[in-house]
């Protein structure tokens, strides 16, 4: 690897520690780092040991997973569409995920069925954000096999978005007040809602995930050429998509169901990672996004928890906040090179 | 003394191209060599793409079959096409912080691990296509700064770097200025002779085709034909290629000229 690249890689590896400790000591209770390190060999008394290893520890790894989850998948759909503006967000999915658990949690108390204990529900709200996001992104694929103009399946993905919204709100206007504050509380959810038993069904799916990721780097450095030149290099276009689909459903549909949607992360890491590492090369592209996702979810973290100290922000608006420029800024730089 | 049947590298054997509700043409059977620098003519939507995406197996026939080196390509793997033919396509590349040797680069896909990690001889053989396009100076420049001639070029590069017997380019001279077309022909044709290479491009420039390639291929009223320059023109298939328009050909100068 370049000289330059290993030096990025070196300080945003430094970076994620560093932000991963600050997301333990930052919070309502600020945390003295001693204390911190005592409770993780073992020591620290019984509010400390709670607070870090049923809370923080939790929160943070889940923004380290979700971060480099939401990145990779919106660079692998940015070059799987061929369009810088692609992402799970963008495209639709996230809202898929968001109109399965409204489904799930709405729809099925309206059809009379009680969901029983915590654990059912939790695991059918993954299930069911699971189903939901498959279904957008197969049809965004099917569109994508017909239309090519890009721009038209990004206006498409924005109406499924909307319908999936109108369709929730419908729910919402329908439901009782017992199911419909336990949907609310699932769309404020945030990286701290987490649980440990929750964790561990979350945390293998997405390392999966990521690791068919970055089994997939030849064929998105092919796909970068387009699917004609990819497939006249001996790469198996069919299966790539198939792959890249069910990497999206599986990470991006899994941010959801656990931690509400989460907007922006997926289409800005992997631009800002281009902007830093000036590299197309998914084999420094695809650690680089997944890196730079983490840094900038638990930076993200640590922001929502200092304005007030006992307030926390929803993690969307920060998202959004810290997204949206490098959007804008993506928009004129292309408009730029296409005038 | 026994006749052995010819091998050819690209050969159509009775191929009939179309679509559901539109035939191209049909019952087409012929054959490219080694070293052999063909033009595709024809007019537009008389299937010259559709053609050079089957030989490339980016399409199949509706009938026939096509011949790599004498095998049949439905029964070709991926990987196998993948090391016989490599295809230039119409799409322009301009993808962000890409670089010239990234693209090349990109042509040692069927040659490398999972991770597509360059062996010393992967570089090698990246240097050396960029070199005989003359675009070695330009290794390090993104791809979406560069002018259509030179990207044409690299693109090319690209194709060399895929190490195949058989170049397939769907309209390489498109877009690009009078000297840039000849020069990119020029280019293909050292390349076919001197690298021992099959070479065939779709072209709607008549007269660079005439004057430069070895042999011609053409689609024209459903009917395709083949031969030299001089074996289309004095069989009446080049006039007939301007039936119905204002132009006709003259076989004097070898070139178009209005009624």
């Amino acid at each position: 690897m370049k000289r330059r690249s290993t030096i990025l890689f070196t300080c945003s590896a430094l970076l994620v520690v560093v932000l991963f400790v600050a997301d333990i000591l930052i919070g309502s209770v600020a945390l003295p780092l001693g204390e911190v390190v005592d409770t993780l060999f073992g020591g620290g008394d019984e509010v400390t040991r709670n607070i870090v290893l049923n809370f923080r520890l939790p929160k943070a790894v889940t923004a380290l997973l979700v971060g480099a989850s939401l990145s990779a998948v919106g660079l692998q759909m940015q070059t799987l569409f061929r369009n810088p503006m692609a992402g799970p967000y963008v495209l639709g999915v996230s809202s898929g995920a968001t109109l399965g658990v409204a489904l799930f949690l709405l729809g099925m108390p309206l059809l009379g069925i009680s969901l029983g204990n915590s654990a059912v529900s939790s695991l059918g709200v993954v299930g069911a954000a699971w189903i939901g996001s498959a279904l957008i992104m197969s049809v965004v694929l099917a569109v994508t096999a017909r239309i090519k103009d890009i721009m038209v399946v990004l206006i498409l993905g924005m109406m499924f978005g909307s319908a999936a919204t109108a369709v929730v709100e419908i729910l919402q206007y329908l439901s009782p007040e017992g199911a419909l504050k336990s949907f609310v509380v699932w769309t404020m959810g945030s990286l701290g809602s987490v649980s440990r038993e929750q964790l561990l069904i979350m945390a293998p799916v997405m390392i999966v995930g990521l690791v068919l990721s970055v089994s997939l780097i030849k064929p998105l450095n092919a796909m970068l050429l387009g699917e004609n030149y990819a497939s006249t290099m001996g790469i198996n276009i069919r299966r790539t998509r198939l792959l890249i689909s069910m990497i999206t459903v599986m990470l991006a549909g899994t941010v959801t169901a656990f931690c509400g949607p989460i907007g922006f992360i997926g289409l800005a890491v992997p631009h800002i990672a281009r902007m830093i590492f000036r590299e197309a090369d998914h084999r420094v592209m695809m650690p680089a996004s997944m890196l730079l996702g983490s840094l900038i979810m638990l930076f993200c973290d640590v922001a929502s928890q200092l304005p007030a100290s006992d307030m926390t922000l929803p993690i969307n608006t920060v998202t959004a906040l810290i997204g949206i420029p490098v959007v804008v800024v993506v928009i004129v730089r292309n408009h730029k090179s296409f005038s | 003394m026994q006749e052995k049947e010819r091998i050819y590298t690209v050969q159509l054997q009775d191929v009939t191209l179309g679509y559901e509700d539109r035939l191209l043409f049909s019952h087409a059977s012929v054959g490219f060599g080694w070293g052999e620098f063909t033009a595709l003519i024809g007019r537009n939507g008389t299937g010259k793409s559709t053609l050079l995406r089957t030989i490339a197996a980016l399409a199949r026939p509706m009938a026939g079959e096509i011949l790599i080196e004498g095998k049949p390509l439905s029964t070709m793997s991926r990987a196998e096409v993948a090391s016989k033919i490599a295809f230039v396509s119409t799409e322009e590349v301009r993808v962000p912080n890409l670089k010239v040797e990234d693209v090349v680069a990109l042509g040692r896909i069927p040659y490398t691990g999972w991770s597509g990690r360059l062996r010393s001889a992967d570089r090698k053989a990246v240097m050396h296509s960029l070199e005989l396009v003359g675009m070695e100076a330009f290794a390090r420049k993104s791809i979406a700064r560069l002018s259509d001639g030179e990207r044409q070029r690299v693109m090319i590069a690209r194709a060399l770097a895929q190490d195949t017997p058989i170049i397939v380019l769907d309209e390489p001279t498109a877009f690009l200025d009078l000297p840039n077309k000849y020069e990119v022909c020029l280019l293909l044709r050292r390349l076919a002779h001197k690298e021992k290479k099959c070479i065939i491009f779709s072209t709607h420039d008549l007269s660079i085709a005439l004057k430069l390639c070895d042999t011609i291929a053409m689609i024209q009223g459903g009917r395709f034909s083949y031969g030299t320059a001089d074996m289309l023109i004095s069989s009446g298939d080049m006039d007939r290629l301007f039936d119905g328009t204002a132009l006709r050909f003259d076989a004097s100068a070898r070139d178009v000229e209005l009624k």
